[in-house]
């Protein structure tokens, strides 16, 4: 066993999931199965071995934080696929709530 | 009923040209064939409105009939993958989260494709969000395969290959993060091409795993899938990670000699798990290599093996991280009745992602977590260095590595169940490249029971043009170019 439906339910919570009781059994049983696929990579000696997080060898690209939009049509098309909005902007429930 | 639908793309473009046909009756003739088969194959996720694309076509006759200068594509029906960005097209990865959703924007590759001139029919169905090797993880319904469609048309490229394969388009696009885009054309009997990361701009795709994400072409040959390149490939400033390259004529080395090429063929890909008979159609394939003044040697690629696990780890990471903007704010699904910030976000992404993305989701949490980080996410990316180095030494004396595209042909809808690891070793083969960054195809190389086996070809980065003038001459003398399934006449049984 790797890991415990305890720690599956942290995992969860992290990840901002509720789930359903059979889906945690389910995902459960799964991670298992998955982790002890995986852990055959401890096998290998790695030491000294430097990781690999990109294949190119690009440096960083920057460009000045503006908009390259002229006009405001974007933005109305931006806005018109927000969930909510109140005038030009995404609204979405209380962020600070009030100590009860 | 015309036949045009069956043509490829080259010949479809040549015919344009001549003035043999119209723009107008090639659509017709895709228009006919989705009305005679989309309800059995279910490729498309959005179809476009018929008028409308017819019209798009007449405007292009019009444009051909008074002589102004067209595109070499112009005027040729396609489809997209349902993770690529099209402006006022519902783009929605085949997932609830994104159900209605329709970009303000196109993805760099629709601008191109616009440009040229091509035709969009529709959006293709994959699985959400690209995790699956199937389309059984779209949250919409499950793509059949148009040589058999009691079988997956693979993924998650699926609704993609499976159009092209059943004459619905004469090309598409995918995206391959680990094998999305040739597994499905093995499956489907297509070409598939993964480009070496960085060719073609990945502005305007939904992101899985941006260090191993590419869009690629899935066409009916070889030559159709160097044509697609020339379009889609070269820089981009909008993607950070685009290669600074000037892209080829891909299609000046098709034809040209391949005497002298030196192909490897890691014996770490023809043991356990690959099934016999697709093995015989493979090596017999590798077999007429010899014929063609082609070295083919054994080689030893033990790392091979830990290519899974590191991409397992590295692909799940990485998409923890991507789909963390799917929170209900900006747009995209919401749940409804949250009262405080954390439950909007919990209620949204527990409601609008499927049970396998949340799995990965999770799975990345994990190895990213505090006290795994080192043991898991650390060790993979280690693990990625020496399997590219053993790649790298294989390309110092080898100009391809070939091996079958994925260890069995099609399997039957619902055939794998819920175990997670049946299905992802289908995709054991294709990993390398995309962890390797190198540029990789499956082309088909003959059948086994009636449905195609693919053969993958990899090659070094940036030798696109390489691999097509190989796969060209391979093709020509293997004999499976633009083969379409009968489809409508069902086999093995009946369309549940």
């Amino acid at each position: 066993m790797n890991v415990s439906r305890k720690e599956v339910e942290y995992v969860a919570s992290l990840a901002r999931l509720d789930l359903a009781p059979e889906e945690k059994e389910k995902i459960f049983q799964q991670f298992n199965v998955i982790l002890d696929y995986i852990n055959r990579l401890k096998e290998l000696n790695l030491a000294g071995v430097e990781p690999t997080t990109h294949v190119l060898q690009l440096k960083n690209v920057f460009r000045k934080d503006r908009s390259q939009e002229k006009g405001g049509e974007l933005l109305a098309e931006v806005l018109k696929e927000a969930p909510d909005k109140a005038g030009r902007l995404f609204k979405v429930p209380p962020v600070i709530e009030e100590e009860g | 009923m015309n036949y045009y639908y069956k043509m490829s793309v080259a010949e479809a473009a040549r015919a344009l040209q001549n003035k043999e046909i119209t723009s107008k009756e090639l659509t017709e003739s895709v228009l006919e064939r989705i009305e005679e088969v989309e309800e059995d194959i279910r490729g498309f996720v959005t179809l476009l409105d018929g008028d409308e694309v017819l019209l798009e076509a007449e405007k292009i006759d019009q444009a051909r009939v008074s002589e102004e200068p067209l595109p070499h594509l112009a005027g040729i029906p396609m489809a997209l993958k349902d993770n690529l960005c099209t402006r006022g097209v519902p783009t929605t990865c085949a997932s609830k989260m994104l159900q209605s959703y329709c970009p303000p924007y196109d993805a760099c590759v629709v601008e191109k494709l616009k440009e040229s001139r091509t035709i969009l029919m529709g959006k293709a169905n994959m699985d959400e969000f690209a995790m699956g090797s199937s389309t059984e993880n779209s949250a919409f319904f499950t793509t059949r395969n148009p040589w058999d469609t009691t079988r997956v048309p693979g993924g998650s490229s699926g609704g993609s290959a499976a159009l092209v394969a059943a004459g619905e388009v004469f090309f598409a696009l995918g995206s391959d993060t680990g094998g999305s885009v040739r597994q499905p054309a093995s499956f489907c009997g297509v070409v598939g091409l993964k480009p070496t990361y960085g060719l073609v701009s990945r502005f305007g795709l939904i992101a899985f795993a941006s260090s191993l994400d590419q869009i690629g072409p899935l066409t009916r040959d070889v030559r159709d899938c160097a044509m697609v390149m020339e379009i889609i490939a070269g820089h981009d400033p909008r993607d950070s990670t685009s290669a600074p390259k000037e892209k080829e004529k891909y299609t000046e080395y098709l034809g040209r000699d391949i005497k002298g090429f030196k192909v490897a063929l890691p014996r770490d890909c023809f043991t356990e798990g690959l099934d016999a008979e697709v093995k015989k159609v493979v090596m017999g394939a590798v077999g007429k290599c010899t014929a063609l003044g082609i070295e083919v040697e054994d080689v030893s690629m033990p790392h091979m093996q830990y290519a899974f696990p590191a991409y397992y780890i590295v692909s799940t990471s990485e998409a923890f991280s991507n789909l963390a903007r799917y929170d209900g704010v900006q747009y995209g699904y919401r749940a409804d009745g949250a009262g405080n910030f954390v439950s909007l976000y919990k209620k949204t992404r527990s409601g609008g992602f499927g049970q396998e993305v949340k799995k990965r989701i999770m799975l990345g949490t994990y190895f990213l977590s505090s006290g795994y980080y080192d043991a898991y996410y650390l060790q993979s990316l280690k693990a990625r260095t020496q399997i590219r180095e053993e790649l790298q030494k294989v390309f110092r004396d080898y100009d391809f590595i070939v091996t079958p595209t994925s260890p069995t042909v099609a399997f039957q809808v619902g055939e794998k169940g819920d175990d997670p690891l049946t299905m992802s070793l289908s995709d054991i083969y294709t990993i390398i490249a995309n962890l390797a960054g190198v540029p990789a195809i499956s082309i088909p190389c003959g059948f086994v029971g009636g449905m195609p086996v693919g053969l993958q070809v990899m090659g070094r980065p940036f030798e696109e043009g390489r691999i097509f003038q190989f796969c060209y001459a391979l093709e020509c003398l293997l004999g499976v170019r633009n083969q379409l399934p009968e489809t409508g006449v069902k086999r093995g049984g009946t369309v549940v």
